[in-house]
């Protein structure tokens, strides 16, 4: 079963000169319980392929579909609860006057849930800070705990399909690992699936099944992991990349 | 080698809820015109001991030294103008949260062109090529439509560039790079560290740079700090790193995935309270 069909994708942003292609003709299918990469040069679109899936690039063409249903203009709330994003940016992405209590008890209400007590704690369990981060505020927090505020916002409304960008990116090598490996067994228990950027190799190895290779916008090789691991790429800017990561 | 900076017991603590909570607890260590790096796990530390140095710890949060020299002079006995002085002119910061640290509503161009008059007296338009050549140098492709954008119009990484770019406008003789490179692809991440590498080499700039890519920062630097719960737990050249003896540096050397050697898990760390009584080590050389 496909949980996220991509298909002939393209986002652009300005007019005239400044007119950008950030996503020409992208085409991908995740299945759904599959967790699939996308890395690339900087700049080269990937954010913005996620941006386009939760609503974020107002211009886009294409075909989006998600457990079947293609994606209208508008979304409507319970696209929210299916489908979550954890942004690149933890500085940006969490409010800076409300506590990491409000952020995480705000959104369980917004979908329903009634325990919001004991579900604001387990979360926080669940992302390694515990209780004591509870009443913090983003500017009481280190980097890393930040990201891991925004993950535990994402998984709180209990979403299938999980839009991860640079998840770990912030974060110190043990909390990754930490990170990683929540996210591997919520993957494994809930039947989740996941469509993560990141720009390091080893960690898209680790967490992937499959995986595209994006430059200047354009997809240019769609491979599986065994194929990254043996470092057997067909197209030059994919060899590039993995030569340059060794 | 010439020390650039020195600091002797280096402490920022903030007033929390439950108490004070130290952040930094009394790092002592030396920069020379090095490479050096702070390793350490998320919360430990890096940040605050970066922005200590350029007294950018905002209140209630509290900084304290012994002293932190630089060039033989206390920057805690500085007025906050001098100070303002320091930043600007003898040592820049690339913080953490490159987008934050831009002006949201200034095209990028202007921001460059400002940064880079206000530390010459160069023309508009020389200042504007310079800008163009800036970028170019930090690999952004369409430099041209770069300039006349805003910040929340460039992806993760073409915002770090832009920061590092800025920062070496003034010529600093040392540059504090907080995970300058954490949104940036190997290729491009190559190029930044080149240019930093070439400033230290023929400039003798002092270059601090925080980071938790063991990897990156075992093959770029040339000493490396490994910092836990606010103190210096190890010290080792670079290219020792992966040798590493600390259990704490072991464990996070373990905890990396691996492309060659595929796992179902990976290795977490298991804490011992000992790490963090432990006295700080000395990074002075
Ligand atoms: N709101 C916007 N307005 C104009 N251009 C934009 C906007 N958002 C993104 N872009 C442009 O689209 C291109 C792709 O950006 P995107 O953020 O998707 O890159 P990325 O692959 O995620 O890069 P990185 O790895 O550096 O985060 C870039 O050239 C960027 O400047
Ligand atoms: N205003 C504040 N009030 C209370 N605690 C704070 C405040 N600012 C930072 N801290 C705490 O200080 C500690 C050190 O933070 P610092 O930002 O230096 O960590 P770091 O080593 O840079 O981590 P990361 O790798 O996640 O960026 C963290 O535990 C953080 O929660
Ligand atoms: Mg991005
Ligand atoms: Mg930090």
């Amino acid at each position: 079963m496909t949980m996220l069909s991509i298909e002939k994708l393209n986002v652009w942003f300005g007019t005239g000169r400044d007119r950008v292609d950030a996503v020409k003709a992208a085409s991908f299918d995740v299945g759904a319980g599959e967790s699939f990469g996308l890395v690339g040069e900087s700049g080269s679109g990937k954010s913005t392929i996620l941006r386009a899936i939760t609503g974020l690039a107002p211009t886009w063409s294409g075909r989006i579909t998600v457990d079947g249903r293609a994606i209208e203009r508008t979304r409507p709330r319970a696209f929210y609860k299916q489908v979550q994003m954890v942004f690149q940016d933890p500085y940006a992405s969490l409010h800076p006057r409300h506590s990491v209590d409000a952020v995480l008890g705000e959104t369980l209400q917004l979908h329903g849930f009634k325990d919001i007590d004991a579900r604001v704690v387990r979360l926080l369990d669940d992302v390694g800070l515990g209780q004591k981060f509870r009443f913090r505020y983003p500017h009481q927090l280190s980097g890393g705990q930040r990201q891991r505020v925004a993950i535990a916002r994402a998984l709180a409304p209990e979403p299938q399909l999980l839009l991860l960008d640079e998840p770990t990116s912030a974060l110190d090598v043990s909390v990754q690992a930490e990170i990683l490996n929540l996210l591997a067994d919520l993957r494994q228990e809930h039947g989740l699936t996941y469509l993560m950027v990141s720009h390091d190799l080893s960690v898209v190895g680790h967490m992937c099944d499959r995986l595209a290779v994006m430059k200047d916008g354009e997809i240019v090789e769609i491979m599986n992991v065994a194929a990254l691991r043996a470092m057997q790429a067909t197209h030059p800017y994919s060899q590039h990349l993995l030569q340059a990561s060794v | 080698m010439d020390t650039l900076l020195d600091i002797e017991n280096l402490w920022v603590k903030f007033p929390t809820r439950q108490g004070i909570f130290d952040a930094v607890r009394g790092v002592s260590f030396t920069l020379g015109r090095e490479r050096l790096g702070i390793v350490g796990e998320s919360g430990s530390g890096k940040s605050m001991t970066g922005r200590a140095i350029l007294r950018l710890i905002r209140p209630p949060g509290m900084v304290e030294a012994d002293h932190i020299n630089l060039d033989g002079v206390d920057l805690l006995q500085k007025s906050e103008k001098a100070m303002r002085e320091v930043r600007g002119e003898r040592i820049s910061m690339v913080m953490q949260d490159p987008k934050f640290s831009l002006n949201p509503v200034m095209t990028i161009g202007d921001q460059i062109i400002e940064a880079y008059r206000l530390h010459s007296t160069a023309s508009k338009s020389e200042a504007r090529t310079k800008a163009l050549e800036m970028l170019e140098a930090v690999s952004i492709r369409n430099p041209e439509r770069v300039m006349r954008a805003y910040p929340h119009e460039m992806s993760g990484g073409m915002g770090q560039r832009i920061m590092i770019a800025m920062m070496l406008i003034p010529n600093p003789e040392i540059l504090i790079a907080d995970e300058p490179t954490s949104a940036l692809d190997v290729s491009v991440q190559r190029q930044v560290l080149d240019i930093m590498d070439k400033l230290v080499k023929e400039r003798g700039m002092g270059l601090i740079f925080i980071s938790h890519d063991l990897n990156l920062v075992a093959d770029f630097c040339d000493r490396v700090l490994i910092m836990y719960a606010g103190r210096i737990v190890e010290v080792c050249d670079a290219d020792k790193l992966h040798d590493a003896q600390h259990p704490y540096t072991r464990g996070l050397l373990n905890s990396l995935p691996r492309l060659d050697t595929p796992r179902d898990r990976l290795d977490v760390l298991t804490r011992d309270p000992a790490w963090s009584d432990t006295p700080s080590v000395s990074g002075r050389l």
